[in-house]
């Protein structure tokens, strides 16, 4: 039986449903538990919680990540299945300190002052929740002071920055300065992202990362996680 | 007087304007009388025909062949007035048979038996006609009998023969060898043309000359001329 | 005088009636449920006292929930002009659009930061040495104000080009937000006589470049009959939300009564339906929203119904313009615009390339041709535009050049009527009696008319391709050509009158 639930929450997250409203790769999916249902199910019947998350949720990312490498998934399906895994890391984040799992780490994102751009920043939000990580996401059009309030407030592992405008990509190193200015520098990592910059710009402003797309977001934390660690 | 008409034969051949029906390039001349009317009137001016021919048509050629080098005339300009050339030599041939001035010369024309297309031929027709030469129009479709016969009876100095397709052109090595045969070969000239023909082809089947173009078969002809004064 | 155009008389349709009254329908739908989130609060109070329901949001960033009534889009629509003239220096540049017309004026645009420099070295056969060939190289670098003025001096001399969206972002070290609206316009206006469109990049700067026009069209009332400059203000930001600072500029520049082109550039697939019904009914709602602000701000104020619409590339869901649905996406924009008889602006010939070549040429062509042929009145077509819009390469603006010749040619209406039939009936039976039967002669009184469509000006002899090298000497010879420039008085005036203009730019003053 419980075997059975995990390798349902496995398909799904290959199939990439939230819920059971969402229709999934295949016909007739509609109706049927989703991720979310699946993982409150599996709770209440005590299935292990390290099962559900090494077996179950990474077990589907890491086939539905084969299937991308393959060309056989598109992103919006990648970020179906993440988003999955997002909503079933939120049932089981305040149960995970209990099991003595310890979560990847905190990222928080932001697209900078008068930059309004989001996409990119939520699609890195959606994979770093898919890998794993808890992720708080300010918002776009933030202020630096915020930014620096939330890095002393949250202490998060990673710092996130986005801008797509030549005009404001200049305002991700206002952050990095203040940072310094406020003693917080050496809190987390900050790796940025966007349309304009480059890995040249990163080194530039002094960000310890930078990743041209959200896969490579992603990979940056990954590796500097594993460097940590 | 004579000078007046010369001189609006020469800007009527520049124009292109056969008789007093056609627009020519601009209508400054509309209405007024042509090249076939001006060179009658010439010569019921008793202007002769000699200079009829030098002052008033060459010189008006000399002057379209170089606009059409400078790509101010286009084809049908050159066509235009090689044709209101062409028609003042019909008009002026008795009177140059009895002056026994000497023409050009003859060019009899064909295209090869099993071939219909002619525009190649008629407008290679119209260009020499235009520049002097008495043209015989031998047709389409024509057999190597007919085209023999004609050679050693009306003796022209030169041959053209017209072929559009791989399939036909092998006719004219057909026509070459059976000029051979009937020991005319030698008094005639034979160009060749179309667009399956090369240089390297006229060469395999012993023909004169390959033309690529209609401007091409006045050239060699001309050449030819040279070669005899 | 007004510039000529291309007449669309038969203009390519995807929708039928009853499909486009559908999407209306879904727009005004959409207007009242979910309705817009606007950021920015003047919008709000201007929709609110015309009777829509507002509700004011939480969060860090003040915003509010806009519902508007069909009524209200209504009336609103009502004012819309449905001729717009946009004025030249120079005009008989000027450029007259009716909402109803298919008539295409071809515009560049739009502002991108990489300008792409062109060589042509020349490579020699490893193992024969006689044998050479030339490969463009192309090198991408920052772009500057003195190539947005080498740039507005070749579309002043591209014949197809109608009008000038500035194409270059300024990026030189003494540019400032402050003062980078007065050089993009004066580097412009400076060196083309056509229409000018831009966007602006600071509020601040509005009173400074319409005085700059004011100088330039002879004065207020001048501007106002010739309205020698426009403005694009992107207001929404899809889904169908309002932002703050761009909304105050588009309210601004209605208030002064100058051509806006109201434009929403949403990305089907992200921040739009990938279903063409629903990116059209969301795009729809969101041009209307943004047209009938203008129209409640100031009655009568010409705006175009600007649509940028395209669709998401699968692999990285960045904009992929060269994909046939942001084709097919613009062309039914063109269609509700007419629906609303507002005058259009349009897209076509952005491409996905990063350099001019193959790619470029098939997808900018692609759509270049089926756009036109759908009849926008105002098209941005992209001139010399690569990697969607990024980049910038003057070679490239030479071949689209030649390229519109060609479909300019295309969509010319044929003359069918009874003195035509009459005259071709004459001329095959005098032609047909003739013994060499050809219809040469009668080519000639329509040689020289512009008639016939020229060859392609970059052929190339022989077994090459000499395209790139055909284009490059053309463009250097339209580099090398004089372009009118703003006299000698007013450039005085403008730079006593306008702060912030560098004063290299004045050419009356280069060198003394």
């Amino acid at each position: 039986m419980p075997e059975n639930m995990i390798d349902q929450i496995r398909e799904n997250v290959i199939q990439g449903r939230v819920s059971s409203d969402d229709e999934g790769m295949e016909e007739g999916m509609a109706g049927q538990p989703g991720v979310t249902e699946l993982v409150e199910q599996a709770l209440e019947s005590g299935v292990p919680i390290r099962d559900i998350v090494s077996k179950g949720l990474s077990g589907g990312m890491d086939i539905v990540g084969k299937k991308f490498e393959a060309g056989e998934y598109f992103i919006p399906d990648m970020l179906a299945s993440a988003e999955a895994v997002g909503a079933a890391m939120d049932i089981l984040q305040p149960r995970l300190a209990k099991s003595g799992i310890k979560t990847k780490g905190t990222v928080i994102v932001a697209t900078v002052k008068d930059d309004l751009h989001d996409i990119g920043k939520n699609i890195v939000t959606i994979l770093l929740r898919g890998a794993g990580y808890v992720v708080k996401d300010l918002g776009n059009n933030i202020d630096t002071q915020v930014i620096v309030d939330a890095v002393r407030d949250e202490k998060p592992e990673f710092l996130g920055l986005s801008a797509l405008l030549t005009s404001t990509m200049a305002r991700m190193e206002d952050v990095i300065r203040s940072l310094e200015e406020n003693g917080l520098r050496e809190q987390g990592k900050i790796i940025i992202g966007g349309a304009p910059v480059s890995d040249e710009f990163a080194r530039s402003i002094g960000a310890d990362g930078y990743g041209a797309d959200g896969f490579q977001a992603v990979a940056v934390v990954e590796a500097l996680t594993a460097e940590e660690t | 007087m004579s000078k007046d008409i010369i001189a609006a034969l020469k800007e009527n051949v520049i124009q292109g304007r056969k008789t007093k029906d056609d627009v020519g390039i601009d209508d400054s001349l509309a209405d007024k009388p042509g090249v076939v009317e001006l060179t009658q009137q010439a010569l019921d001016d008793k202007v002769a025909p000699q200079e009829i021919i030098t002052e008033g048509l060459t010189a008006g050629m000399e002057v379209v062949g170089e606009k059409f080098s400078n790509k101010e005339y286009f084809i049908p300009d050159m066509l235009a007035s090689a044709e209101a050339v062409g028609a003042a030599m019909d008009i002026l041939k008795p009177a140059l048979e009895s002056a026994k001035v000497e023409t050009k010369g003859k060019f009899a024309i064909a295209t090869v038996k099993g071939d219909i297309h002619d525009i190649g031929k008629n407008i290679v027709a119209i260009l020499l006609k235009g520049a002097g030469y008495e043209v015989h129009d031998l047709g389409i479709d024509v057999p190597e009998d007919t085209v023999v016969d004609f050679v050693k009876n009306e003796k022209p100095q030169y041959l053209g023969l017209s072929a559009l397709l791989t399939t036909t052109m092998t006719e004219m090595g057909v026509v070459i060898k059976a000029l051979d045969e009937s020991k005319v070969r030698g008094n005639v000239k034979v160009l060749i043309g179309g667009a399956a023909v090369s240089d390297e082809f006229a060469r395999e089947i012993g023909a004169d000359a390959y033309c690529a173009d209609a401007f091409a078969a006045v050239k060699v002809l001309d050449s030819y001329q040279q070669a005899k004064s | 005088m007004a510039r000529e155009g291309i007449h669309v008389e038969r203009p390519y349709e995807r929708l039928n009636k009853d499909q486009v009254e559908l999407i209306h329908q879904a727009s005004m739908e959409i207007l009242q449920d979910p309705g817009l989130i606007s950021f920015n609060e003047e919008a709000v109070n201007i929709f609110h006292s015309h009777g829509a329901e507002v509700e004011s949001l939480g969060g860090d960033h003040r915003s509010w929930h806009v519902k508007l009534p069909e009524q209200l889009m209504t009336s609103a629509l009502k004012s819309v002009p449905k001729t717009v003239t946009l004025g030249a220096r120079n005009p008989d540049n000027s450029l007259v659009m009716n909402g109803d017309q298919p008539k295409v004026y071809l515009i560049t645009g739009s502002e991108t930061n990489i300008w792409l420099d062109v060589e042509f070295p020349e490579y020699v056969h490893k193992s024969d040495s006689s044998k050479k060939i030339r490969v463009p190289e192309f090198k991408p670098r920052r772009g500057m104000v003195e190539d947005l003025c080498q740039s507005a001096r070749v579309c002043e001399h591209l014949e197809m080009v109608d009008g000038f969206i500035r194409n270059v972002n300024i990026q030189d070290r003494d540019i400032t937000p402050e003062n980078k609206d007065v050089n993009k316009f004066f580097a412009s206006l400076n060196n083309n006589t056509k229409h000018f469109m831009s966007g602006l990049t600071s509020l601040d700067q509005l009173d400074n470049v319409v005085r700059m026009a004011e100088l330039i069209a002879g004065g207020k009332k001048q501007l106002a009959d010739n309205p020698i400059i426009s403005f694009i203000t992107c207001l929404v930001k899809s889904p169908l939300q309002f932002v703050d600072d761009t909304t105050s500029t588009f309210i601004e520049i209605c208030r002064r009564g100058l051509p806006v082109a109201v434009s929403s550039s949403p990305q089907a697939g992200t921040t739009a339906p990938i279903k063409e019904a629903g990116i059209m009914a969301q795009i729809n709602a969101e041009v209307l929203a943004g047209i009938a602000l203008g129209q409640l701000v100031k009655p009568g104020v010409p705006l175009l119904y600007g649509s940028v619409p395209v669709r998401a590339r699968m692999d990285t869901l960045s904009d992929s313009y060269g994909a046939v649905e942001t084709s097919q996406y613009n062309i039914d924009c063109v269609q509700m615009a007419r629906f609303y008889g507002i005058p259009n602006y349009s897209t076509s010939g952005v491409c996905d390339s990063k350099i001019p070549g193959q790619q470029s040429s098939i997808e900018r062509l692609f759509s270049d041709i089926v756009v036109a042929m759908s009849g926008p009145q105002y098209l941005h077509c992209a001139f010399g535009l690569l990697e969607c819009n990024s980049v910038f390469s003057l070679l490239q603006a030479v071949l689209d050049d030649a390229h519109f010749k060609m479909i300019k040619h295309f969509l010319k209406q044929p003359r069918v009527d009874q003195t035509e039939i009459e005259s071709v009936l004459k001329q095959i039976r005098s032609v047909v009696d003739t013994p060499q039967k050809l219809y040469i002669s009668h080519i000639r009184p329509v040689l020289r008319s512009g008639e016939i469509s020229g060859l392609y000006p970059f052929e190339g002899s022989g077994e090459t391709d000499q395209v790139f090298e055909l284009a490059f000497d053309r463009m250097e010879e339209l580099l090398a050509k004089p372009v009118q420039h703003i006299d000698e008085e007013t450039t005085a005036r403008i730079f006593a009158e306008v702060p912030g203009i560098l004063p290299r730019l004045n050419v009356y003053e280069r060198g003394s």
